[in-house]
This record gives structure tokens, C-alpha cells and sequence, in this order.
């Protein structure tokens, strides 16, 4: 672990080592006798979607961008219909759990045969087929196949895992140094970055939220939420496109956990205030008392959403604008719309920057307002 | 998207466009009479901004 004295560059190029370790499932390298078979038959009532024109195509494709997916596509050639990327484990348990290649599924495009069972990927989610790959729909165009319970590893589990990585070597190695050198050390190395960023989580965030005496107990909490966040939001901007935190399970993962830290964490007159509020007419708490209780919900669910909203949202602006370089191309000649694109999605990049920063410090702060609401010690003498 | 989905998309962005005009514009305010507390009225700001952005976009994904 001695690299981790190491500066930045040193630990951004061990992420990018591990990435090929998530394309090691191949074809040919695979535990589980897997067959393909191909689907020629397209023909019938198809509902592979071929976009027609170029702005369906584009819209087809910032959705596909904005999901989970069960592979890294970085290109595709569209004359050969040849996808650049690599592939990622699917792990599903459907009467025994199985583990295969995503390549097996070929973007939705083949059946997948996994011991004698079908399975295809159709809009991102797998389905229980027979050996054409048929899928059946209701009258609202919902597909009523057979799900399988999926635990695969995705594009968002990835990007996960690469945070957890990053962070894990980040932080142990700047642990580290107060065991080694006391805490009253000056850090060297990438520490020097995170302590002003610890500091300013502890000083802005938590002391004067949650209160001098117990943000301590906080803080380990705090600091996680805000650095994961900070970095998944990063990483959604690296040309990886891994959109994790514009992911509405993750949000609403982390925004339980402020739930219920909340909770767990409120004393009796947080309580109080909820079920009976003191100092005011007995109808009025009869009132008071589910809109209060709707607020404790309200609170993480809107800590849900605009994690997701924001982060999704600008995404779709950065590829939107990046379309541009495609739709205007007869209006403002192949190099102006370049350059309009550029200059464009160069100014939203940079806001997406702010953004992915503020996103975290909001979660953070309204994290700890809402923690210090719930250990706060009320004086009931004064008026209320 | 029907229509009646992005008229109600505008009335949201209208409403939450007014709201933080207005969030800012005090902050200004009381920035330029206070400067030495400028730091807390960003903070007290910015809280304030995300509680309507949440709602904003609760709203907007909700009628999506």
C-alpha cells in the first residue's frame, strides 16, 4: 500500500486497471454452457423499435444513456450493426442462480440459452422466453413474460464499485497518517486535498446543523454520504457515462438511510413535536399532528428526488446538446455545428461541475438540519 | 407528452422560476446591507433553493 502516498494520477490509473476486470466474462471463458440463437425472424408484429428518423434515434439513445444497462457500450457501428464495449456478469436466480456473460444477450438483439432456459434482454430488464424470443405483450404495451430476480452486475454496480474503491484507498491512506504522524500533522500527499474537504464538512455543515455537542456522532455518516455522492456525480461525468446517482433506487437508498438515521437518532421532544406539539390549542394539535407525520416522509422523499431530477436532467442537457453536432448540420454547415456544440456543452460541462459538487453539499446539509432537528433540546420556558 | 403534460411543465418551471428570483433577489438585498454576514445568508440561500428545487421537481416528475 505504498502508493497510496502516491498523488492522483497514480490511484485515477488503478481505477482504470480494474475496469478490464469487469470484461473478463466471455464467451469462450464461461462456467455455464451458454448457446445463442440468433433471431432472424424479426418479422410479424415486431416492436423493435428501429428509429426512423435521426431525432428518434437520438431520443432512443439519451434514454438508453439515462438507464441502467447490463453492458459498457462506447460505440456502435450502425452499417455492421457492431457494438464497441465490453460486457458485464449477469447473475439471476430463477430456480438456481446462474451466472453468465451479458455478451450472451447480444444488446437485446439474441435469446439467450442458459441450462436449457431462454432469456431476453428487452429494454434493459431480462424476461423469461421460449427458444424465439417472443415476447408477449398486454394492451398497454407491457411486456407479461416471466421476470427473473436480477442481481447483475450492471453499469451502476460498477460505478459503485469503482467509488467504493477510490474512496476506500482515499480515506485509508489519509487514516493512516494520523496514525502514523499524530493528528496535529500537516497531511501530505492527496491527503492535503481531503482534509480541507473533511474540515469544511465538519465546520459548515455538521457543527452548525446538528449542534456542538453531538455532531461527532454524525460526522462518520456525513462524510460518507457526501464524499460517495460527490464522486459518483463525478464519475457520471467521465465519458464512462456511468449514471449512478440519476439512478432512483441509489437516491432512494441514501435518502432511507437519512431516514433513518433521523429516526433512530430523534429524542422525546422531537417525538413530541410530531405526535403532540406543545403550546398550541388541542384542536390545532389534533391537526398538526398528520402533517407532521407527513413531513417526516416528505423530507427524505424530496432528498430522493432531487438527487435524481438534478442529476438526471443534466445529463440529458449535456447529451441533448451534443445532438446538435447531428440535427443542425444542414443549417450551420458540419463545422458550425461543431463548434456551437462545442462551446456549448463545454459551458453546460463546466455548471455540471458546480452541480455534482452542490448536489452533494445539499444532501449533506439538509442531511445534518434534518439530524440536528430530531437531537435538538428544546427550553420550554420561553414562548413557543 | 401531451400537451396538457408541458403546459403543466411550464406553469412548474414559471412557479419555480418566481420563487428563486425572489430567493435571490433577498439575498442580494441583505448582501449588499450586510457584506460581513455574507457567507450564512449563502448558506441560509442555497438550503432555501434546494427546498423549492425538490419541490419543483417533484412536481415535474410526478406529472411526467
Amino acid at each position: 500500500m505504498v502508493f497510496l502516498r502516491k498523488s492522483l494520477p497514480v490511484i485515477l490509473a488503478c481505477a482504470f486497471a480494474f475496469a478490464p476486470l469487469f470484461s473478463f466474462a466471455n464467451t469462450d471463458a464461461d462456467s455455464v454452457q451458454v448457446t445463442t440463437t440468433s433471431l432472424e425472424n424479426h418479422s410479424g408484429d415486431h416492436h423493435a423499435e428501429e428509429p426512423q428518423s435521426k431525432k428518434e434515434k437520438i431520443n432512443a439513445y439519451i434514454e438508453h444513456h439515462l438507464q441502467d444497462s447490463h453492458d459498457f457500450t462506447f460505440f456502435s457501428d450502425e452499417e455492421t450493426g457492431k457494438h464497441y464495449g465490453f460486457s458485464l456478469p449477469v447473475i439471476i436466480y430463477d430456480n438456481g442462480l446462474k451466472v453468465f456473460s451479458s455478451s450472451k444477450f447480444h444488446h437485446g438483439e439474441t435469446v439467450a440459452e442458459v441450462e436449457g432456459n431462454f432469456y431476453k434482454l428487452y429494454h434493459g430488464k431480462i424476461y423469461k422466453t421460449d427458444a424465439a424470443g417472443t415476447i408477449e405483450y398486454d394492451e398497454a404495451h407491457h411486456p407479461t413474460n416471466a421476470k427473473v430476480l436480477d442481481f447483475s452486475i450492471t453499469k451502476n454496480v460498477v460505478g459503485l464499485l469503482i467509488a467504493c474503491v477510490l474512496l476506500f484507498l482515499m480515506f485509508a491512506g489519509y487514516a493512516r497518517q494520523f496514525k502514523k504522524r499524530g493528528s496535529n500533522a500537516i497531511p501530505t500527499g492527496f491527503a492535503r486535498v481531503l482534509e480541507p474537504l473533511v474540515l469544511y464538512v465538519r465546520d459548515e455543515i455538521a457543527r452548525p446543523n446538528i449542534g456542538e455537542k453531538k455532531y461527532k456522532k454524525f460526522m462518520p455518516y456525513l462524510l460518507t454520504v457526501f464524499f460517495l455522492i460527490w464522486l459518483l456525480n463525478l464519475l457520471g461525468l467521465t465519458p464512462m457515462g456511468i449514471n449512478v446517482t440519476g439512478n432512483i433506487a441509489v437516491t432512494m437508498c441514501l435518502a432511507l438511510f437519512t431516514f433513518f438515521v433521523t429516526q433512530f437518532s430523534g429524542n422525546k421532544d422531537y417525538w413530541k413535536h410530531i405526535f403532540w406539539m406543545p403550546g398550541v390549542p388541542v384542536p390545532m394539535k389534533i391537526v398538526l399532528m398528520p402533517i407532521e407525520i407527513l413531513g417526516m416522509f416528505t423530507k427524505p422523499f424530496s432528498l430522493m428526488i432531487r438527487l435524481f431530477a438534478n442529476i438526471t436532467a443534466g445529463h440529458a442537457v449535456v447529451m441533448g446538446l451534443i445532438a446538435i453536432v447531428f440535427l443542425f448540420q444542414q443549417q450551420l454547415s458540419v463545422g458550425g455545428s461543431i463548434g456551437i456544440s462545442f462551446v456549448l456543452t463545454l459551458f453546460i460541462s463546466v455548471i455540471e461541475l458546480l452541480v455534482a459538487f452542490l448536489q452533494a453539499f445539499i444532501f449533506t446539509m439538509l442531511s445534518s438540519l434534518f439530524i440536528g432537528m430530531a437531537v435538538e433540546e428544546h427550553h420550554h420556558d420561553d414562548h413557543h | 407528452m401531451t400537451i396538457p403534460n408541458l403546459v403543466g411543465a411550464g406553469l412548474i418551471v414559471i412557479g419555480g422560476g418566481l420563487g428563486l428570483g425572489k430567493i435571490g433577489g433577498s439575498a442580494m438585498d441583505a448582501i449588499a446591507r450586510q457584506p460581513e454576514a455574507a457567507g450564512k445568508i449563502q448558506t441560509a440561500m442555497i438550503i432555501i433553493g434546494a427546498l423549492l428545487e425538490g419541490l419543483a421537481f417533484g412536481a415535474l416528475i410526478l406529472g411526467a
